[in-house]
């Protein structure tokens, strides 16, 4: 059913679709004037064969000569011509987005037939890679560049391809940490972080949608180990809801790395792991206290108090505009272990402990570089 | 070597389709169809015994026709035809109780085939993405379809455990989808506009109808052993789902789908059972790679064409391109423009 029944937009002079009535509609004669002072004549001497239904009983509409009175006399808009509107967008365009603007828009317009067709490809997690890209990307990129200035080091640490699994520190009330890191591999190391979120993240209606949209997927080791061997780059943050909900006086402390999962995984699928340290995010909502009892009644982990939320009610849920500084450290590899290494628990807590010291020294050392909170 | 099949669940329509399509395979001497009611539609080439495997005179039709492949397809997900629930719940696993006593007295037998459904691995928020064999529900299931299919599955075992001479294979089948199927999901998308739970987008995965006689057929004949997920490749989401068949939908919190389900069972137009509710909530995958190594089976179908080829056969949606109320027209319309604009240009 592709092409079928194509409305163009204008009916070229001709009485406008169930208007009932034989005179074109003042629109449609602007438009069809509007070709004409957009000095195509040999284009409307093209068209006139073909619009030879008889319903055209202006002669004013035939003849280029007389057409622009009455157009000029009916038209809105205090009696500029529909056509000089479309000229004037057409330079405003020209001016705004630069000469190529066409093309762009038509491929825009391809891009909104797609998703409203349905005609779009997801990966089994539900991973869409074309909204991400072209929406989720965009709306947080500037929040990435312009609000926590976000400054990259290390990014010579992540592999140009196959699977690898980065292992952060988790900070800051509401998971944004995961949303910057994702936009950040994705813009300067040209590849999708496909994250691990935790089972409530699933549950929540919206949130659990946009995630596996986004390429998330469930913080299991099947799914984990799944992601690795296909050779994706995943992230993971082991600390977890006690890792985001921590008070704000213990920042930069990290927390227990789980049980070591993420580790096990790595260790089966022989894929680096990649410590992340993050910087900034601490200080985007200092938790400063919390109500456990309604948290408990709510079924989540924590309500968040800020020095700002509830009390200024949702102006407090703006993050405050700290700097970031984001470190992909020394990959730790994890093939040189034999295969049942995975099976060794003593071994895992050994890994999962370097991997959280390794975190925890570079954020030691980034914090005594950052100048100031807000620098 | 010639065989004797015997078919449960013959009365409906892919339980009779098999049986007809096992009639015409050379290899399969004489195809045996069993159901309490006899099958409307072409069954030439199948002896019908009206029998009901709740009793144990599906013992004695075992035993007097030298059966030796048993296909057991009469697990059913809509009670539809048979009356409510409690006789669906009654057929499903009385049934197979009584099938499998029946087969565990039979000497000749050799090969068992069951039809199962990958609704048993449930749906929920805790789920993997991918569901693989060996992995069990994340909460067993309490009630309805999945349960019935739960437990057929522990029978099954069972059985295997009493007769290991004889070879069982268990199909884990995805939702069917094809022309002319009635199953809950089939149900849902023919309703002009779909209700979705607010908030969620459920991973769906699909067999074309022709994809599950296949794998039934190669069931049978083949010597694999085992439990397999059957399924075309990739999935689709609902909303995708919707969009290719310009249907509008209804997001609504999962109370009220339930709710509605229950209102749109009465009319009978379609049945939501809470386990649907859960299924559009959180949807569900299967991995396939033991179907492929394993069972040596290809689906023809992917999970997209599979829905498209469904898709077709019903009436086009509001938005479908074409209707009055497809957005498509009118980016059609302006891409026209535009790319008219660029040949002038």
């Amino acid at each position: 059913m592709g092409d079928a029944d194509i409305i163009p937009i204008g009916t070229r002079g001709r009485p406008g679709r169930g208007s009932g009535s034989k005179r074109p509609s003042s629109a449609a004669r602007g438009l069809a004037t509007g070709r004409k002072a957009a000095s195509k004549p040999t284009r409307v001497k093209a068209d006139e064969p073909t619009t030879d239904t008889p319903v055209i009983e202006q002669p004013a509409v035939r003849t280029p000569g007389t057409s622009a009175t009455t157009a000029v006399d009916r038209a809105p808009g205090g009696g500029i011509p529909i056509g000089d509107w479309l000229s004037a967008i057409n330079q405003a365009a020209r001016e705004v987005f630069g000469t190529d603007w066409e093309p762009r828009l038509a491929h825009f317009l391809a891009f909104l037939r797609r998703r409203v067709n349905g005609e779009y490809v997801v990966d089994e997690y539900g991973f869409d890679a074309e909204i991400t890209e072209k929406f989720f990307m965009a709306a947080l990129r500037p929040v990435a560049e312009k609000w926590f200035r976000i400054e990259v080091r290390g990014l010579e640490n992540i592999p140009a391809e196959g699977g690898a699994l980065v292992v952060s520190n988790h900070s800051g009330t509401v998971p944004i940490d995961g949303l910057m890191t994702m936009v950040t591999t994705h813009d300067k190391a040209g590849r999708f972080l496909r994250p691990l979120g935790a089972d409530l993240v699933f549950q929540l209606p919206v949130v659990g949608g946009v995630a596996r949209k986004g390429g998330a997927t469930l913080a299991c080791s099947e799914d984990a180990e799944r992601m690795l061997r296909q050779g994706e780059l995943v992230g993971v943050w082991p600390e977890g809801f006690k890792g985001i909900g921590k008070p704000f006086s213990e920042r930069y402390k990290l927390q227990r790395f789980g049980r070591g999962g993420f580790v096990s995984a790595a260790l089966r699928t022989g894929v680096p792991i990649i410590p992340l340290s993050v910087v900034g995010a601490e200080e985007i909502y200092p938790l400063v206290g919390n109500v456990p009892s309604l948290a408990r009644l709510l079924g989540i982990p924590y309500i968040p108090i800020t020095p700002f939320f509830p009390l200024l009610g949702p102006l407090g849920l703006v993050p405050l505009p700290s700097k970031w500084l984001l470190e992909f450290g020394e990959p730790i590899r994890t093939d040189e272990y034999d295969e049942n290494a995975a099976d060794d628990p003593m071994l895992v807590f050994n890994v999962t402990d370097q991997v959280r010291e390794t975190i925890q020294q570079s954020l030691y050392k980034l914090l005594m570089e950052r100048k100031s909170v807000f620098g | 070597m010639g065989r004797v099949v015997l078919v449960t669940g013959v009365s409906r329509d892919l339980g009779r389709r098999l049986a007809r399509e096992l009639a015409d395979d050379p290899a399969v001497d004489r195809v045996i169809g069993v159901d309490i009611v006899p099958p409307r539609g072409d069954t030439s080439g199948v002896d019908f015994i009206r029998a009901d495997i709740r009793t144990p005179v599906i013992a004695k039709v075992i035993a007097k026709e030298d059966v030796d492949t048993v296909v057991h397809m009469s697990v059913i997900a809509t009670p539809g035809g048979v009356g409510g629930r409690g006789t669906m719940k009654e057929l499903n696993v009385i049934g197979t109780m009584q099938l499998l006593a029946a087969c565990q007295r039979a000497p000749g037998l050799q090969r068992l085939v069951v039809k199962s459904t990958t609704t048993v691995y449930g749906a929920s928020n805790r789920d993997p993405a991918m569901f693989t064999e060996e992995m069990n529900p994340k909460r067993t299931p309490s009630s309805g379809y999945s349960r019935d299919a739960y437990e057929v599955e522990g029978y099954v075992r069972g059985f295997a455990r009493r007769r290991p001479d004889v070879e069982v294979a268990t199909l884990r089948a995805a939702n069917i989808l094809g022309p002319g199927v009635q199953s809950p999901i089939t149900q849902y998308f023919k309703l002009p506009v779909l209700p979705t739970v607010l908030g969620f987008d459920p991973r769906l995965q699909f067999l074309h109808v022709d994809d599950l006689m296949a794998v039934m057929r190669h069931g049978v004949l083949s010597d694999a052993v085992g439990t397999f997920n059957v399924a075309g490749d990739g999935v689709i989401m609902l909303s995708q789902a919707a969009r290719r068949m310009g249907r509008a939908t209804l997001p609504l919190p999962s109370f009220a789908v339930g709710g509605l389900g229950t209102a749109l069972r009465k009319l009978g137009h379609a049945d939501f059972s809470p386990e649907q509710v859960k299924f559009l909530t959180f949807g569900r995958g299967v991995d396939t790679t033991r179907m492929r190594t394993e069972l040596g089976f290809e689906p023809q179908y992917t999970t997209a064409g599979a829905f498209a080829d469904f898709a077709a056969t019903l009436p086009p949606g509001i938005h479908s391109p074409g209707r009055l109320a497809s957005p498509d027209n009118v980016l059609a319309g302006l891409s026209h423009q535009l790319t008219r604009g660029d040949a002038r240009g």
